[in-house]
C-alpha cells in the first residue's frame, strides 16, 4: 500500500477512460478501413455494373455463341454476336506488343542500371520516361498517318532491315557463346584454333540464315497499313516507358553487396547481370511485363484509329500484317450507337465483351502477384 | 378579308394543335431517322436562333420510329431517310392520319479508289460482290493486280446504312473488311492505300481521291440530285397533312429552299433536291 492513491490513478485508468480510448482507436482503425477498401469496393462496383448490363445479353443470347462464333454482325438483321475473332485480334495485337516491348524493354533497363555510366542514366531514362506522356491519340494518328502509309510503302524493306538489326547481335551473342560450348572438350594447343573454326563457320551460317529470313521479309507486300503489325509496334513503343522504368527500378533495388559479393567471388560483369542481377529481380521484371501487357491490352485509340477493325481471324492465325479488330476498338466503336437503345442486345454485348476484358486483366494481375509472391518465397525472402 | 382568313387560319391552328400553346410560342417534335437528324438539328438551331420563343426538340431514333410519331401523331414532323411503306400507310389511313412527304435533301455515297488505281468504273453488282468478298484483286474488275483493301464505315454511321441498302441489299459484309469511324478517315486510308476502296458522303470527295462510275453514272451533285445516280436516295420530312401556310411547322418544313438552309443542307454533305 505504498503507492499513493494519486498516483495510481494517473497511471491506471479508469474504466470509462479505458472504454472511450479503445472506441476511439475502433473508430480510427474503421475509419481508415473504410478508405482503404473504398478502391476494394470501386472494383467491386464496377465489375457489378458491367455484369448487370451484360447479364441480359448472355440471358437472351446464351454464354457459348459469344465465345466460340465468328461471325460479328451486331448491326444485322438478323444480329449475330460471334466475338471469337475480336478475342483473337485482341490477343494477337497484345502478343505483338510483348514481343516488341519486353525484349527492347528489359535490354534498356539492364543498360541503364549496370551497363552505362550513371551520368548517361541521368539523361536517357527522363527521355524514354517522355514516351508516356504522349497521349495515345498522337500514337494513334501516327500509326494511322505517317506509319500506315510506310508499312504499304516499303514494309519489306523495312523489316528486313529491323530483322537485321534484332538479328546480327543476337546471331553473333549465338555464334560465340556455341563455338565455346563446342570447344570446351578440347585442350592444349589448338584450341583456340578450332574455336576460331567453329566461329567461323557458326559465322557464315548465321549469316546466311539471316540473309535468307530477311530476303523472304523483303519480299513481302502488305496491302493494308492498318493491321496487327503496325498496331502492336506501336503499342509496344507505348508500353516501353513502362517496361524500362519498372525493370530500371527492379534492377537496381537489388542492391550493390549482391553485385559486390558476386565480383568478389570472381564473376564477370556479364555473369553477375546474367546470374545474380536479373534473377533477383526477376519479381520486379515480372511485374513490369505484366504492366507491360495492361497497357497493350487496355488501349482503345491506337486499335481504333489503326487496327483495321475487321473482325476477322487473320489466315494463317500468326499473319500480322493482316487488319484485327480487338475489344476495346469494338466497345469504343460501337458504344455511340448502342446508346440510342439502351437494353438492347447491341448494347448489352459491349458489356458482355467488356466482363471478357475484365477478367483478362484480372488474372493477368493475379498472375503478377502469384508470380512476385513465388520468386520471393524462392529467393528465402 | 385576307386578315380575317388569317385570322381564322390561326384560331383553327391553335384549336387544332394541342402542343403549340401560342402562335408566336410554337413547339414542334421532331423524331425520327438518325440520318436526317443532324440536318434537323442544324435547321432547328438557325430557326430557334431567327424566331424568338419556338422551341423545336429533335429526337433520333430510326426512321420506323420517325412513321410511327406521325402515325400516332406523338411528333409534328417524323424524319425518315426512305420512304413509308405500305404497310405503314395503311397503318396511317386507318388512324386518319393524311402522311405527307417533303424531300429536304438527297444523299449519295461516292465509291472512292486510290488516284493511281486505273479503274473507272463499276457496277453496283460488282461493288457488292467486292464487299462480299468475292472478288479479292483489282485485275477481277479490270485493275492492276493488287489485292483489294476493302474499308467501310463503322455500323453506327447513316453513310453505312445507305450502302448497306443500296449495295449489300440484305447480304452480310465480308468479314475481312476494315472499318473506321468517320468520311474523313475513309479518305484518309484511301488516298493513302494504292489498292483501298472505301465509301463516303458526296461532300467528302476531293481530289485526293478519285470517285468511280456506278453503272455508268458519276457521283455529281446533279446525278445525286436527280437519282440518276444509283446510291443515292431522298431524305424525307412527314407531316400530318399539308402544313397551312404562315405556321411555323409550315415555315421550318420548307427552310430547306432558303439560300440558308441550302448553305447549311451543303455543309452537312447532302445534296439540295432539285427545285421543281
Amino acid at each position: 500500500m505504498g503507492v499513493p492513491r494519486s498516483a495510481s490513478r494517473s497511471l491506471v485508468l479508469s474504466k470509462r477512460a479505458g472504454r472511450i480510448q479503445r472506441l476511439g482507436s475502433l473508430a480510427g482503425k474503421g475509419l481508415l478501413l473504410a478508405v482503404t477498401s473504398s478502391s476494394v469496393l470501386a472494383v467491386l462496383f464496377i465489375f457489378y455494373f458491367i455484369a448487370r448490363d451484360a447479364i441480359p445479353f448472355f440471358r437472351s443470347r446464351g454464354v457459348a455463341e459469344l465465345f466460340t462464333a465468328l461471325e460479328w454482325y451486331p448491326s444485322g438483321r438478323p444480329p449475330a454476336f460471334g466475338a471469337l475473332s475480336i478475342f483473337v485480334g485482341s490477343a494477337l495485337v497484345t502478343v505483338g506488343a510483348i514481343l516488341v516491348a519486353v525484349p527492347l524493354g528489359i535490354a534498356t533497363a539492364v543498360c541503364l542500371s549496370d551497363v552505362l555510366p550513371f551520368r548517361a542514366r541521368q539523361y536517357v531514362k527522363p527521355v524514354i520516361e517522355m514516351l508516356a506522356a504522349i497521349p495515345s491519340v498522337a500514337y494513334g494518328f501516327f500509326a494511322l498517318v505517317v506509319f500506315a502509309p510506310l508499312l504499304q510503302e516499303s514494309g519489306g524493306t523495312l523489316l528486313s532491315a529491323a530483322g537485321w538489326v534484332v538479328g546480327a547481335p543476337v546471331a553473333a551473342l549465338a555464334v560465340v557463346v556455341l563455338s565455346e560450348l563446342a570447344t570446351a572438350r578440347c585442350r592444349g594447343a589448338w584450341q583456340p584454333a578450332a574455336r576460331w573454326g567453329a566461329a567461323a563457320a557458326l559465322g557464315v551460317a548465321a549469316l546466311l540464315g539471316l540473309r535468307w529470313a530477311t530476303r523472304g521479309l523483303a519480299g513481302l507486300e502488305i496491302s493494308s497499313g492498318t493491321n496487327a503489325l503496325n498496331v502492336s509496334i506501336i503499342l509496344g513503343i507505348m508500353a516501353l516507358p513502362t517496361v524500362v522504368s519498372v525493370s530500371e527500378d527492379a534492377l537496381q533495388a537489388v542492391g550493390r553487396e549482391l553485385r559486390e559479393g558476386s565480383y568478389a567471388l570472381g564473376a564477370t560483369r556479364a555473369e553477375t547481370v546474367v546470374r545474380v542481377v536479373i534473377p533477383a529481380a526477376s519479381s520486379g521484371l515480372g511485374a513490369a511485363v505484366i504492366l507491360g501487357v495492361m497497357r497493350a491490352i487496355g488501349d482503345t485509340m491506337v486499335v481504333w484509329m489503326a487496327s483495321g477493325n475487321a473482325s476477322h481471324i487473320p489466315k494463317p492465325w500468326y499473319d500480322l500484317t493482316q487488319p484485327v479488330r480487338t475489344l476495346t476498338a469494338t466497345i469504343a466503336g460501337d458504344m455511340g450507337e448502342a446508346d440510342h437503345v439502351t437494353g438492347s442486345e447491341r448494347y448489352s454485348v459491349l458489356f458482355a465483351l467488356a466482363i471478357g476484358l475484365l477478367v483478362v486483366c484480372f488474372t493477368l494481375n493475379l498472375l503478377s502477384e502469384w508470380a512476385v509472391r513465388s520468386t520471393k518465397r524462392r529467393m528465402g525472402r | 378579308m385576307n386578315r380575317l382568313v388569317l385570322w381564322i387560319g390561326c384560331i383553327g391552328l391553335l384549336l387544332g394543335m394541342p402542343r403549340a400553346a401560342m402562335a408566336e410560342e410554337a413547339r414542334l417534335v421532331l423524331d425520327g431517322s438518325t440520318t436526317v437528324g443532324p440536318l434537323a438539328k442544324a435547321f432547328a438551331e438557325y430557326y430557334m436562333q431567327q424566331n424568338k420563343g419556338v422551341n423545336i426538340s429533335v429526337s433520333e431514333s430510326g426512321s420506323g420510329n420517325g412513321a410511327k410519331g406521325i402515325i400516332n401523331s406523338a411528333c409534328d414532323i417524323g424524319n425518315m431517310s426512305r420512304a413509308m411503306t405500305d404497310a405503314e400507310l395503311k397503318a396511317a389511313e386507318e388512324k386518319g392520319v393524311k402522311p405527307v412527304a417533303h424531300v429536304v435533301a438527297m444523299d449519295g455515297i461516292a465509291i472512292i479508289v486510290h488516284p493511281s488505281n486505273p479503274v473507272k468504273a463499276l457496277t453496283l453488282a460488282q461493288v457488292k460482290d467486292i464487299y462480299l468478298g468475292k472478288v479479292k484483286k483489282w485485275s477481277d474488275v479490270g485493275g492492276p493486280p493488287l489485292p483489294i483493301v476493302r474499308i467501310s464505315r463503322d455500323t453506327n454511321s447513316g453513310t453505312y446504312e445507305v450502302f448497306e441498302a443500296k449495295i449489300m441489299q440484305g447480304d452480310r459484309i465480308a468479314a475481312v473488311v476494315e472499318y473506321v469511324g468517320s468520311n474523313g478517315a475513309i479518305r484518309q486510308r484511301v488516298q493513302s492505300t494504292p489498292g483501298a476502296v472505301g465509301y463516303v458522303g458526296l461532300g467528302f470527295v476531293d481530289r485526293t481521291v478519285k470517285p468511280l462510275e456506278i453503272d455508268g453514272v458519276m457521283p455529281t451533285k446533279e446525278t445525286v440530285a436527280t437519282a440518276k445516280y444509283p446510291v443515292s436516295r431522298p431524305l424525307y420530312m412527314y407531316t400530318n397533312g399539308q402544313p397551312k401556310e404562315g405556321t411555323h411547322l409550315c415555315t421550318f418544313v420548307n427552310f430547306y429552299k432558303t439560300a440558308k438552309g441550302k448553305e447549311i443542307t451543303e455543309a452537312i454533305g447532302f445534296v439540295c433536291p432539285p427545285e421543281k
